[in-house]
């Protein structure tokens, strides 16, 4: 790791400020994948601004919206009761992340920024239309996500806190990685008056995405047969030693029917 | 009787400190005024190394010292301790295998330079500011590619990258097996490269005594004493006398910690230029290219049978890869450690194998968890379960009718060993029952109600271990003799220190060599210590691998202990004014048979020590004995693992329900260590057959490279694994032990493949090659759907 | 290089660090505190397992600045004044959990987490997943569910502890 200034700001706006004083500063979360990046020498910030002490870690309930602080880790969503009454499937998909010592330090906010394309937050935040709010603006999650570890983020913006519309009817089914236990493929399905919503994880070559097909069909019938006979195009699937387009291709369609039952 | 003797599970002594974070592994071992070293390792696979310019970075904060390969020139390279020679009687090519590099880089993570600096960060820092000029050559990533006509050389003396070209066996008597062969079976398997993956990486600290000119090498180690051999004899030229090797608590081995490592070299020399100790620790990912990996057998198998399915003859072509440069033992592990090994448990006529072993642009290969052994059981199961189906005969009859029958031991099977003891059919059959294997049917019928499929499989095994008679291991090619050497240390009040040359890693020998020690001196566990690892201290020894640290390390125990109780008798016969050939030593004292008369183990050993009243004429004072244990043949465990799985047909994924492995180990000093070793070494074998695997691009670089990548076997990848056991005893040691610390690793492997292959019988899979992911699974399963609807 | 101070073992201490160290390397170099191991690069392997204000966390990934003012907990601080053990390490003990030793530290200290943290108990699957970040490559894992499974009913009053 190369040495770095280490600043612990006490409110946002020095946070921001100290961010957008250095364009090698970076800001730190629950480190969790930033500081095995940093051990690796992949990246060499001038300064490390930890986001620890601005008190973002909260949960609430509000206008029919939850909403996610966003150093909230991963493991006191998975266990908080609001969460787990209003939106049981992202309770699900955040004690389903990584390891329980992952999950105390590892935050949503930190995931959304980092935006891995096989991170599991990711597909919730796109399938249930959720708005991420930063310290100057809200982006809608159709327009957030830009392909793999690409964002809509400016370099010193900070995201404060994620708002989740409350869905009928949702869950998540995720296929890890069998080394890394990341997603390599997760299905998160959400179903709203409006219609369903349908997001994938992992699969994709360029990161999260919609699924039109599926989306369609579940928005006429939310059972798994629905979704019988509806490929998802192998040309547009990530391939590596772990599994080929063709098989990621497949899973997505096994996952997706998996978390429509398991929305019930 | 002594309670915690010769059976008994007794808690291990060692855990009160492994529990309690009190552990002295390499890396929490710190010498006064130490600095940093720090290895630059090449990123290409493969190119001439034309320039390593360090200026700029000698001048960085910190830097006390940089070394390349000029350096090291005038030293030797980094030996092998196995030679082969090829059919045609010529020696293997045995390239020089310099500690650093030397024109060219031959894998990625070869060493170029040695950065020494204060600590271990301004010595990363100082290596990012050497400036190399390295020009990329092909590379060869496999053996097929370095097997290829006109491929690029690893090394250009050695042409084709062969190494060697070795075959054993009577080809003519199975060709003519073949030729009155009903049916000839053909196998072609791959066995899959693994990493080896201790959890504690390698470390080690260089260390050298101006004022004595006595050099200390702290190392994760196997053997410390074979790798003081090897580095100062070969590398470093440093006389015994004047070198220490040190290994303290070692997290784990398998097998990567038996070599000799051009780090420990190195940091060895370097610290005598700098007059400072250096300290270097691995991180895993400087692991993954740098550790021994292990396997990596591609073999060809034809099985002739008569027309009842009896085995008449089996004839085995495999290439084994070598790696860029052979590390220790690497040749002896396709050859000596496997194809002696393609009897089996079974009574097949006639055997003839052919072996490749091939350089190639990747991390060295070498033993890893029953080296050799775990390949050749994967083959031979494999193609005896294959034979089964295409003969139309069950699976445990096929296997029944071949197998060497109890009353045929000693057995010389047809390919060098002669199996001394052994009962397959009762481990076998002990297998089958405690996997209720009748009553399988039922389960395979309600996994399908829930659309799962279910299959068992089977695999037997015996294995060659207790390594080696040192007169067959020479003659074999081994450049050292393999016994083992323990020291007994009576002390004056009767408390005992033993010095043995294995080396525990996990083994437990604290405690199951003290059950030797507390069964046949009769002393409590309390009053004796084990010191191994530290070739200050032990005066010879060479190690643990193989299995050998009871049958050939015990065995050396107990040789010394009876050159103790021989003295001891001599002493207590003076003492009790008896004749010594009526002395009788039990149960802790020496006594005068048919009277009351006795004397305590602890009145003798003090009488030694203080000869007031003493035979002294004939006898020396004190009571310390070394013994050195040569032993007479290999020792053979063998077995049976029985596995079932279930695949979820819609993913792919394997998982393992039950395990049960029933083997014989020979006579059990522990039985807690004993289930503890087998189940270490099954989940072991499972991670083989259904999750690990090192691969390569065709460029050379290492894509399973990290714990992000490489399938290591978490704890619900697993499942509980029975462990049971059928003793026959080793038949020419005194322990009647005869090992069981690589069995787990042996024997699975093919249980789950061949219980993979089972559960996908309907979908017409004949093999399926390790590691079984659920990406390949689900490919079989895709390509063969069609045919299952149509039939 | 900045001083920082925490409470370690429930000892006050403070320790000069740069930015870069981490929590890990404060504890084994500066602190010797040496029974915290490092079994690899990338957060996986879980060898490195301490308590920070009462969570598991991996201390390879956190720095030790983060550290500041916070209540750590290692393997050493587990063991009683008089030199008995936790009743989780008891159980590793006598259920042979442990072979080489290396990932022990940090598979005791998440499996006291991970028992803390299920009053309601905890089946055989739970605690194989709750293991998720522990790697051991010497037991095959079966031992070290054993001795969870055994540990429970003791941390949870259950049952007393068996003498030895
Ligand atoms: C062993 C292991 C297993 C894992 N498994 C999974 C898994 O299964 N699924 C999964 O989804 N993830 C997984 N992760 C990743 C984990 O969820 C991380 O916590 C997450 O990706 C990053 O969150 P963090 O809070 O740790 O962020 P950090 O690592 O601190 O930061 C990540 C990046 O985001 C930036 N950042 C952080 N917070 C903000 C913010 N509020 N505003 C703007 N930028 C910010 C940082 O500058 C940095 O570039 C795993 C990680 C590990 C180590
Ligand atoms: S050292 Fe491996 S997770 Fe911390
Ligand atoms: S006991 Fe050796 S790694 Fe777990």
């Amino acid at each position: 790791m190369y040495d770095f200034t280490y600043a612990k700001p006490a409110n946002i706006a020095d946070a921001v400020k100290t961010l957008a004083a250095d364009a090698e500063a970076k800001a730190l979360a629950g480190g969790m994948t930033f500081i095995p990046v940093l051990k690796q020498r992949l990246n060499k910030p001038s300064t490390v601004v930890d986001l620890s002490a601005l008190g973002l870690n909260y949960i609430k309930l509000e206008g029919g919206k939850l909403i996610v602080g966003a150093m909230t880790p991963h493991g006191t969503v998975a266990a908080s009761p609001e969460v787990k009454k209003a939106l049981p499937a992202l309770a699900e998909l955040a004690g389903n992340i990584g390891d329980r010592q992952v999950r105390y330090r590892g935050t949503i906010g930190g995931s959304l920024a980092n935006n891995d394309p096989s991170a599991c937050y990711p597909a919730a935040v796109l399938a249930l239309g959720a708005t991420i709010k930063t310290n100057t603006r809200t982006i809608a999650a159709d327009d957030y996500f830009q392909g793999m570890f690409t964002t809509a983020l400016n370099p010193d913006e900070i995201i404060t806190e994620v708002h989740f519309p409350l869905p009928e009817k949702a869950a998540y089914a995720k296929f890890a990685n069998p080394a890394s236990r990341y997603a390599m493929v997760g299905v998160f399905v959400a179903k709203f008056a409006s219609g369903v919503r349908v997001a994938i994880t992992g699969a994709g070559q360029n990161g999260v995405f919609r699924h039109a097909a599926f989306e369609a069909a579940l928005s006429k019938s939310f059972t798994p047969d629905a979704l019988n006979g509806i490929t998802t195009p192998v040309d547009e699937m990530n391939a590596d030693i772990h599994g080929s387009a063709p098989y990621r291709a497949h899973l997505v369609g096994v996952m997706a029917k998996r978390a429509v039952a398991a929305a019930g | 009787m002594v309670v915690d003797g010769i059976g008994a599970s007794v808690k291990r002594k060692e855990d009160l400190r492994f529990l309690s974070g009190r552990g002295n592994y390499v890396d929490d071992m710190n010498r006064p005024g130490q600095a940093y070293g720090h290895f630059l390792r090449s990123d290409v696979p493969h190119g001439k190394l034309n320039k390593v310019d360090i200026s700029a970075a000698l001048k960085k904060p910190g830097v006390i010292a940089i070394y390349t390969g000029d350096d090291f020139a005038a030293v030797g390279g980094v030996p092998c301790g196995w030679q082969i020679h090829s059919k045609d009687g010529s020696p293997m090519v045995e390239p020089r295998h310099p500690v650093l590099a030397a024109g060219k880089v031959r894998h990625v993570g070869d060493p170029i330079a040695l950065v020494v600096a204060e600590t271990k960060q301004q010595a990363k820092d100082a290596a990012e500011a050497i400036i190399l000029d390295i020009e990329s050559l092909p590379a060869v990533a496999n053996l097929t590619a370095a097997l290829a006509p006109n491929a690029a050389l690893v090394h250009d003396e050695a042409k084709g990258n062969i190494c060697f070209d070795w075959h054993i066996g009577d080809k003519a008597a199975v060709e003519a097996g073949f030729a009155k062969a009903h049916k000839i079976v053909r196998l072609d398997l791959t066995n899959n490269r693994l990493v080896p993956n201790a959890m504690e990486p390698r470390a080690a600290i260089g260390d050298y005594d101006v004022s004595s000119g006595e050099y200390t090498l702290y190392t994760t180690s196997q053997n410390p004493h074979v790798i003081r051999l090897l580095m100062g004899a070969f590398v470093l030229g440093i006389p015994e006398h004047k070198l220490r090797v040190v290994a303290p608590d070692v997290g784990g081995g398998f097998g990567s910690k038996i070599f000799h490592y051009a780090e420990e070299a190195a940091l060895t020399w370097a610290a005598a230029k700098v007059k400072r100790p250096i300290k270097w620790t691995a991180d895993r990912t400087e692991a993954f290219i740098t550790d021994a990996h292990g396997r990596d057998h591609i073999s060809v198998a034809e099985l002739a049978l008569d027309a009842e399915g009896h085995f008449l003859a089996l004839k085995v072509d495999t290439q084994a890869n070598m790696g860029a440069y052979l590390s220790t033992f690497a040749p002896s592990v396709p050859t000596y450690l496997s194809a002696t090994l393609l009897a089996g448990v079974y009574k097949t006529a006639a055997i003839y194998a052919e072996v490749k072993a091939v350089f190639t642009n990747t991390v060295p290969v070498d033993a890893y968890r029953g080296a050799g052994r775990p390949e050749a059981t994967f083959l031979l199961e494999r193609i005896v379960d294959v034979a089964a189906r295409e003969m139309n005969m069950d699976r445990v009859e096929i296997r029944k009718k071949n197998f060497i029958p109890k009353d045929a031991f000693p057995y010389q099977t047809p390919i060098a060993l002669q199996y001394d003891s052994g009962d397959y059919l009762a481990t076998f059959d002990g297998a089958l029952k405690a996997a209720d294997y009748a009553g399988f049917e039922a389960r395979r019928k309600a996994a399908a109600a829930k659309g799962k499929l279910r299959g068992i499989g089977i695999s037997t095994y015996v294995e060659a271990c207790g390594i080696a008679p040192s007169a067959v291991a020479g003659a074999l090619g081994a450049r050292a003799g393999l016994y083992e050497v323990a020291n007994i240390r009576v002390h004056p009040t009767g408390s005992v220190t033993v010095f043995t040359g294995a080396h525990s890693h996990g083994q437990g020998h604290e405690t199951t060599f003290a059950q030797l020690v507390s069964e046949q001196l009769g002393v409590p566990h309390d009053m004796i210590d084990i010191v191994h690892g530290d070739t200050g201290k032990v005066p010879f020894g060479m190690g643990t691998y193989g299995s050998r640290s009871l049958s050939v390390g015990g065995s050396a125990m107990v040789k010394a202990m009876d050159k103790i109780i021989d003295k001891g008798k001599k002493i207590a016969a003076h003492l009790m004014e008896a004749d010594v050939h009526d002395i009788e030593f039990k149960d802790g004292k020496f006594s005068v048979v048919g009277t009351d008369k006795a004397k305590s183990f602890g009145e003798i050993a003090l009488t030694a020590y203080v000869p007031h009243n003493y035979p002294i004429e004939e006898l020396e004072p004190g009571l310390e004995e070394t013994a050195f244990y040569d032993p007479k043949n290999f020792t053979y465990p063998g077995g049976c693992h029985i596995c079932e799985v279930e695949i979820d047909p819609d993913t792919g994924v394997t998982q393992v329900i039950n395990f049960t492995a029933v083997d014989d180990v020979g006579r059990v000093i522990n039985p807690m260590i004993v289930e503890g070793q087998v189940q270490g070494g099954v989940a072991q074998g499972i991670g083989q057959a259904l999750l690990e695997h090192a691969i390569y691009d065709e460029s050379g670089q290492l894509l399973s490279g990290s714990m992000m990548d490489y399938t290591m076997p978490r704890a619900d990848n697993i499942p509980n694994i029975f462990v049971g056991t059928e003793t026959t005893l080793c038949t020419h040691n005194p322990l009647g032990s005869k090992g069981v610390g690589e069995v787990g690793a042996i024997g699975s492997p093919p249980a789950v493949i061949n219980a993979v292959v089972d559960a996908l019988r309907d979908y017409g899979v004949r093999h399926v090659d390790m590691p079984a992911t659920a990406a390949k699974i689900w490919s079989l399963i895709d390509a063969n759907q069609p045919k299952m609807a149509a039939e | 290089m900045a001083q920082i101070s925490l409470t370690v073992n429930g000892k006050t201490v403070s320790a000069d660090v740069e930015s870069r160290t981490l929590l890990v390397e404060m504890l084994r170099d500066k602190l010797h505190l040496t029974g915290t191991h490092v079994g690899c690069d990338t957060s996986q392997c879980g060898a490195c397992v301490v308590q920070v204000n009462g969570m598991s966390v991996k201390a390879c990934t956190m720095l030790a600045v983060q550290a500041e003012g916070a209540k750590v907990l290692t393997i050493e601080g587990l063991v009683n004044e008089d030199g008995s053990l936790h009743p989780m390490q008891e159980m590793f003990r006598e259920h042979h959990a442990l072979q080489c030793g290396y990932c022990t530290p940090g598979m005791v200290m998440s499996a006291i987490d991970l028992v803390n943290s299920h009053p309601e108990g905890l089946t055989e699957e739970q605690i194989r997943h709750g293991l998720e970040g522990n790697l051991c490559r010497c037991t095959g894992y079966h031992n070290i569910v054993k001795a969870i499974a055994a540990a429970w009913p003791i941390m949870h009053n259950k049952v007393p502890m068996a003498a030895e």
